[in-house]
C-alpha cells in the first residue's frame, strides 16, 4: 500500500534501491530530486489533480475510484509481470491472448465440466504456468527473440481460445469467482454513522488503519536498521513528510471506498501482489539477477548468473499472472468470450514504459509500472467522464507513451553527454 | 632511390588524457611492401586510422603527402578516392550477400539506378582471378572461409583502383596455407605496382615479405629500416619494439609461494566462428598459492581465449584438456562452477563483461557473490551495504558513496569495483586480464598493490598483460603464449623484454 508514496526524494543513501545517482535531477534548496525515477509519481499526481478539476471532482468520488480499480485490475496485474520481462530486456506480446485462453479454460472447467471452483482456479493457474514455460523454453533455451515467440503465442493462444469457445461466450461463473473479480469485502463490523464518514464501513477502515500502521512500522524499522549500519538516511522531516503523505493517500482511498461498497477484492489482491513483487524484485537474489541481466547481459553471464533459467522463470511467472488476469476478467464479465484480452498486451507494455522502464532493459520498478497503468487508467476514465470521444482518448494515451519514453531517452543522453 | 608514394610527418594524435601518437613520421616508397611493427598499444592502428581518414583532418596534427600532394582527408571516402584502402583485422563484409555484391558494395555497377548483374558478376570474376580466388561470384560470403574472405576484401580494394593497400594483421586469423597464399598475393600485387603497408605481429612473415620496416613504440617512430641494406633480422626488429620506458614504479613484493592451486594440462580450444581453427593449442599452466604469474602474448595469441575458456567455457568450442584444483581433477561447465571452485576472472573489457554500468557500486560489488549475503534467497541489503562500504574504504574507490552509479567512475575506480566483486567471492585463483588497461599511472600503482596483497593472502594470481614492463615488474614467473601455444616459462630473474618478445613472436616450427 506504500505504493503511492508520492515522490521519491533522495539525499545520499536511498531506500528501495531503485535508481540512485541517475541523471536528470533538480535541486530544491539542497535536496536533490531524481527526476528520472520520481517524475512518474509527480506526473501521476498532476494528472489526478487535472482531471479532478476538469470533472468537478467526479474523478475522486467513491464509486468512480472503485470503478477505476476494478476496471483496470487485470491490466495492472499484467503490468507487474510485464515490467519484470522488460527489465530483463525482453517483451511479451502474447499476454492478451493468454488472458483469453485461460479465461476460457476456467469457464470450461467450472461451467461445462462442473469442477469445484477452487480446483478449477488451480488448474487454470497451472495452465498459465505451462503456457509461460512453453514460451520461456523457446526464448531462453532455444534462443528465439521474445518478440517473435510471443508474437506467435499471440496468434496461437487466440486460435486456441476460438477453438475452445467457438464463437460464443461461456458463463455464468460461480458466485465466489464473480465476487473475487467484481465483489467487495463484507461489512463485517457494520457502519459508522458519524459525521463526514457517514455510512463508511468500519472493517474497511480498520484495514486501512492496519495498512498505515504496517507501513509506519516497516519504514521505521528499516530506517533504524540502516542507521545501525551507519548508512546515511533522509532527514527526519522528509521521512515524516513522506510517511504522512503516504498515509493520507491510503486513508483517503480507503474512506472513499468504504463509503461506496467497501474494498474491492481485486484491490486486496493487487495490493498483495504489488507488495510481494516489489520485495521480490529488490530483495531476492532472483530479483537482482533480473536487473543484472537487463543491465548488462554479458557481465551477468560472467558473474555466474544462470541467465537462461532466470529468463525462463520470468516467462512462467508472466503466464501465471496472465491466468490470474484471465480469471478476473472473465469473472467480471461473468463469461469467457473469444475477444477477451484484446490488446491488453499493449496496455501492459505501455504501463511499464510510462512507469519508467528503460527501452534497453535493466531499469524499472513494479510500483512504477502500476503507476504507469494508473496514469492510463485515470486518463481513460477522466476523459470519458468529460465526454471525450474514444479516438481522442487513444490519441492522448499515444502521446503520453511517446513522451514518457522520449523523456527517458533524453535524460540518458544528457547523462552521456555530461560524462 | 625510388620516390616516396606516402610521407606522413609530425603526426600527433591526442585522446582525452593520452597522447596516442607523438610526432610520428612514416615514409613509404613507391611499389614496396612496408611493414609496421610495434607492441600492442604502440599506436600502429591509430596511425593507420589517421592515414585512412577515420580520424579526419583537423583531428590530428601533422602533414600527409600522398603521391607528392598534400592530403586533408575528411573521411574514408576521401582517402579511398585518392587510392588508399585499409583492410581491417575484423573483416567488413556482409555475410549474406554474394562475393560479387560485397566486392562492389557502395560502388555498385549500375545503370540508371538498376544493378547491372552481368557486369557485376563478370567484373567480380576478373578481380577474383587477379587475387587467385576460385569461387563462383554469386556464392554468399558466409559459405567461404576466412582466408577466402580476406581475398574478397583485397579484390574489393582492387575494384577501387587502389594504389596503397593497408592490411592490419592480415594473417592473424588465417591458417598456414591461407597465410602463405596471401603473402604470395601481396608479392604479386607489388609486382603490379601496388604499394602495401602491413601491420603484423608475425615477425617471420615480416622478414620474409617486407622491403622495409618502421618500428613504433609508445606512440613514437623509433626507426625505419631497409630490410636488405640494414640486414634486418627478427632480433633486430624485437630490439626496436621493446625497451618501452619503465616509467611505472612497482611496489616491492617478496612472495611466499605455497602449494599448487590450479593446473591445466593439454588445454585446447577451437574458435566458435571457425570451428577448424585452434585458438589455444595444448596449453599447460601451473599456478601456485601466493604467486603472481604473468601470461604474455601479443594480440591474437589466445590469452583472453585461454582465460575465458577456462572460466566456465565462456569462449570457444570443442574445449578439451584437464583442470586440477589443489591437485584434484575438476570439471567446470559454467561460470557458477568456476566460482564455486574458487576461480575468478576479471575481463580485459570491463565495460562489456565486468560491470553493469547503470547500476550502483554496491550492487556491482555484490553481483557475483550475492548468495553469501542472502538467506533462503532473500538479500540482506544492510549487510550488502556494509560489505560494499568495506571495499569502498579498503580499495580506496573514489566515489561519494556506494550508491554512486558505476558508469560515472573513472577507469581505475571501475577496475577496483570489478576486483572487489571478485574478491567478495573469496577465490583461491584470480585471473586478471589486462588489469591496468586504460588506467592512469597513479591508479595503476594502487592496482599493483592490491594484486600483491592478494598474493600475500595466499591466492594464486594470473596476470594477463600486453605490457612487458608490467609483467616484469609485477610477476614472479611469466609464461609466454604465441599462436595459441605456450612457448616459454621464465622466472622473473631470468626474463628480459627481449627474451620474452622472442618467445611471444615464436612462430610454428
Amino acid at each position: 500500500m506504500s505504493s503511492i508514496t508520492p515522490a521519491d526524494v533522495e539525499v545520499g543513501a536511498k531506500g528501495d534501491g531503485g535508481a540512485p545517482g541517475r541523471p536528470g535531477r533538480v535541486s530544491f534548496g539542497g535536496m536533490s530530486l531524481n527526476l528520472r525515477s520520481s517524475g512518474i509519481y509527480i506526473a501521476f499526481a498532476a494528472i489526478v489533480v487535472l482531471f479532478s478539476v476538469l470533472t468537478d471532482g467526479a474523478l475522486l468520488t467513491p464509486q468512480n475510484i472503485s470503478n477505476i480499480i476494478v476496471q483496470n485490475s487485470y491490466v495492472l496485474i499484467l503490468a507487474i509481470g510485464m515490467i519484470l520481462i522488460i527489465i530483463a530486456g525482453h517483451i511479451d506480446l502474447s499476454v492478451g491472448s493468454v488472458v483469453a485462453v485461460t479465461g476460457a479454460l476456467a469457464a470450461v472447467l467450472m461451467v461445462n465440466m462442473g469442477w469445484p471452483w477452487p480446483l478449477a482456479l488451480l488448474a487454470t493457474l497451472v495452465a498459465g504456468a505451462l503456457i509461460g514455460a512453453w514460451q520461456g523454453y523457446w526464448i531462453a533455451y532455444f534462443g528465439i527473440p521474445a518478440f517473435i515467440v510471443t508474437l506467435a503465442g499471440m496468434l496461437l493462444f487466440r486460435a486456441l481460445t476460438l477453438t475452445v469457445l467457438g464463437n460464443q461466450g461461456i458463463g455464468p461463473f460461480p458466485d465466489q469467482v464473480r465476487t473475487l473479480a467484481n465483489g467487495f469485502t463484507d461489512g463485517y463490523l457494520g457502519n459508522i454513522g458519524l459525521g463526514p464518514l457517514g455510512g463508511a464501513d468500519l472493517f474497511s477502515l480498520l484495514i486501512g488503519v492496519v495498512a498505515i500502521v504496517g507501513m509506519f512500522t516497516a519504514q521505521w524499522r528499516s530506517r533504524h536498521a540502516r542507521l545501525g549500519y551507519g548508512q546515511s538516511v533522509e532527514p527526519m522531516a522528509l521521512f515524516v513528510l513522506k510517511l504522512v503523505a503516504g498515509a493520507a493517500v491510503i486513508l483517503f482511498l480507503v474512506v472513499q471506498l468504504a463509503r461506496f461498497k467497501n474494498l474491492p477484492w481485486v484491490l486486496v489482491l493487487l495490493a498483495i501482489l504489488v507488495l510481494a513483487y516489489s520485495m521480490m524484485a529488490n530483495r531476492t537474489v532472483f530479483g537482482r539477477q533480473i536487473y543484472a541481466i537487463g543491465g548488462n547481459l554479458q557481465a551477468a553471464i560472467m558473474s555466474g548468473v544462470k541467465v537462461k533459467s532466470v529468463v525462463f522463470w520470468i516467462f512462467v511467472n508472466m503466464g501465471v499472472l496472465s491466468a490470474i488476469a484471465g480469471i478476473i476478467f472473465a469473472g467480471r464479465l461473468n463469461q469467457a468470450g473469444p475477444t477477451a484480452g484484446n490488446s491488453f498486451e499493449l496496455d501492459a507494455i505501455a504501463a511499464a514504459f510510462i512507469g519508467g522502464a528503460a527501452v534497453q532493459g535493466g531499469v524499472g520498478k513494479v510500483v512504477g509500472a502500476i503507476t504507469g497503468g494508473l496514469i492510463m487508467a485515470v486518463i481513460n476514465n477522466g476523459m470519458s467522464l468529460i465526454g471525450s470521444p474514444s479516438e481522442r482518448v487513444m490519441l492522448v494515451k499515444g502521446i503520453v507513451l511517446l513522451a514518457a519514453v522520449a523523456f527517458d531517452v533524453w535524460t540518458k543522453r544528457r547523462a552521456g553527454a555530461s560524462r | 632511390m625510388t620516390e616516396h608514394i606516402l610521407r606522413m610527418s609530425g603526426i600527433t594524435k591526442t585522446f582525452p588524457g593520452v597522447k596516442a601518437l607523438q610526432d610520428v613520421t612514416l615514409s613509404v616508397r613507391q611499389g614496396e611492401i612496408h611493414a609496421i611493427c610495434g607492441e600492442n598499444g604502440a599506436g600502429k592502428s591509430t596511425l593507420m586510422k589517421v592515414l585512412s581518414g577515420v580520424y579526419p583532418h583537423g583531428d590530428y596534427e601533422g602533414e600527409i603527402f600522398f603521391e607528392g600532394k598534400r592530403c586533408e582527408f575528411g573521411g574514408i571516402r576521401d582517402s579511398e578516392h585518392a587510392g588508399i584502402v585499409i583492410i581491417h583485422q575484423e573483416l567488413a563484409l556482409s555475410p549474406q550477400l554474394s562475393i560479387a555484391e560485397n566486392i562492389f558494395l557502395g560502388n555498385e555497377r549500375a545503370k540508371r539506378g538498376f544493378i547491372d548483374w552481368n557486369r557485376t558478376n563478370y567484373e567480380a570474376g576478373e578481380l577474383m582471378k587477379r587475387v587467385g580466388l576460385r569461387e563462383n561470384p554469386t556464392t554468399p560470403i558466409s559459405d567461404i572461409g576466412v582466408g577466402k574472405q580476406q581475398l574478397v576484401e583485397i579484390a574489393k580494394a582492387l575494384s577501387k583502383k587502389v594504389k596503397l593497400l593497408i592490411l592490419d594483421e592480415p594473417t592473424a586469423a588465417l591458417n598456414d596455407d591461407d597465410s602463405a597464399h596471401l603473402l604470395d598475393l601481396l608479392r604479386g600485387l607489388r609486382d603490379e605496382g601496388i604499394t602495401c603497408v602491413i601491420i603484423s605481429h608475425k615477425l617471420n612473415e615480416v622478414t620474409a615479405i617486407a622491403d622495409s620496416v618502421t618500428i613504433i613504440r609508445d606512440g613514437r617512430t623509433i626507426e625505419t629500416l631497409d630490410m636488405v641494406t640494414d640486414h634486418v633480422t627478427e632480433d633486430r626488429i624485437i630490439s626496436g619494439m621493446v625497451g618501452r620506458a619503465l616509467d611505472n614504479r612497482y611496489p616491492p613484493h617478496e612472495p611466499t609461494i605455497g602449494e599448487e592451486a590450479l593446473r591445466i594440462e593439454d588445454w585446447t580450444v577451437y574458435s566458435p566462428s571457425q570451428p577448424d581453427r585452434k585458438v589455444v593449442d595444448g596449453a599447460a599452466l601451473t599456478l601456485r598459492r601466493g604467486e603472481i604469474v604473468g601470461l604474455a602474448g601479443l594480440m591474437g595469441a589466445g590469452r583472453t581465449e585461454l582465460a575465458m575458456s577456462l572460466f566456465g567455457r565462456t569462449y570457444g568450442v570443442n574445449i578439451s584438456g584437464k583442470v586440477f584444483k589443489d591437485g584434484k581433477p575438476i570439471t567446470i561447465r559454467n561460470v557458477q562452477d568456476a566460482i564455486n571452485h574458487g576461480i575468478a576472472y576479471a575481463s580485459e573489457d570491463r565495460k562489456r563483461y565486468g560491470l553493469n554500468l547503470i547500476e550502483d557500486i554496491k550492487r556491482n560489488i555484490s553481483a557475483a557473490g550475492l548468495k553469501s549475503l542472502a538467506k533462503r534467497g532473500w538479500v540482506n541489503e544492510n549487510e550488502e551495504y556494509r560489505v560494499a562500504e568495506e571495499f569502498h574504504k579498503s580499495m580506496n574507490i573514489k566515489a561519494p558513496s556506494v550508491n554512486s552509479v558505476v558508469g560515472k567512475l573513472s577507469g581505475g575506480n571501475q577496475q577496483k569495483v570489478v576486483l572487489s566483486k571478485w574478491i567478495m567471492t573469496e577465490p583461491d585463483v584470480l585471473i586478471l586480464d589486462e588489469p591496468t588497461r586504460g588506467i592512469d599511472v597513479g591508479a595503476k600503482y594502487e592496482i599493483y598493490t592490491i594484486i600483491n596483497h592478494l598474493a600475500d593472502q595466499g591466492k594464486a594470481v594470473l596476470v594477463i598483460s600486453s605490457e612487458l614492463p608490467e609483467l616484469l615488474g609485477l610477476c614472479d614467473r611469466i609464461y609466454t603464449l604465441s599462436e595459441g601455444r605456450i612457448t616459454g616459462e621464465v622466472p622473473r630473474q631470468e626474463a628480459t623484454q627481449e627474451s620474452l618478445m622472442h618467445l611471444m613472436t615464436k612462430g610454428q616450427e
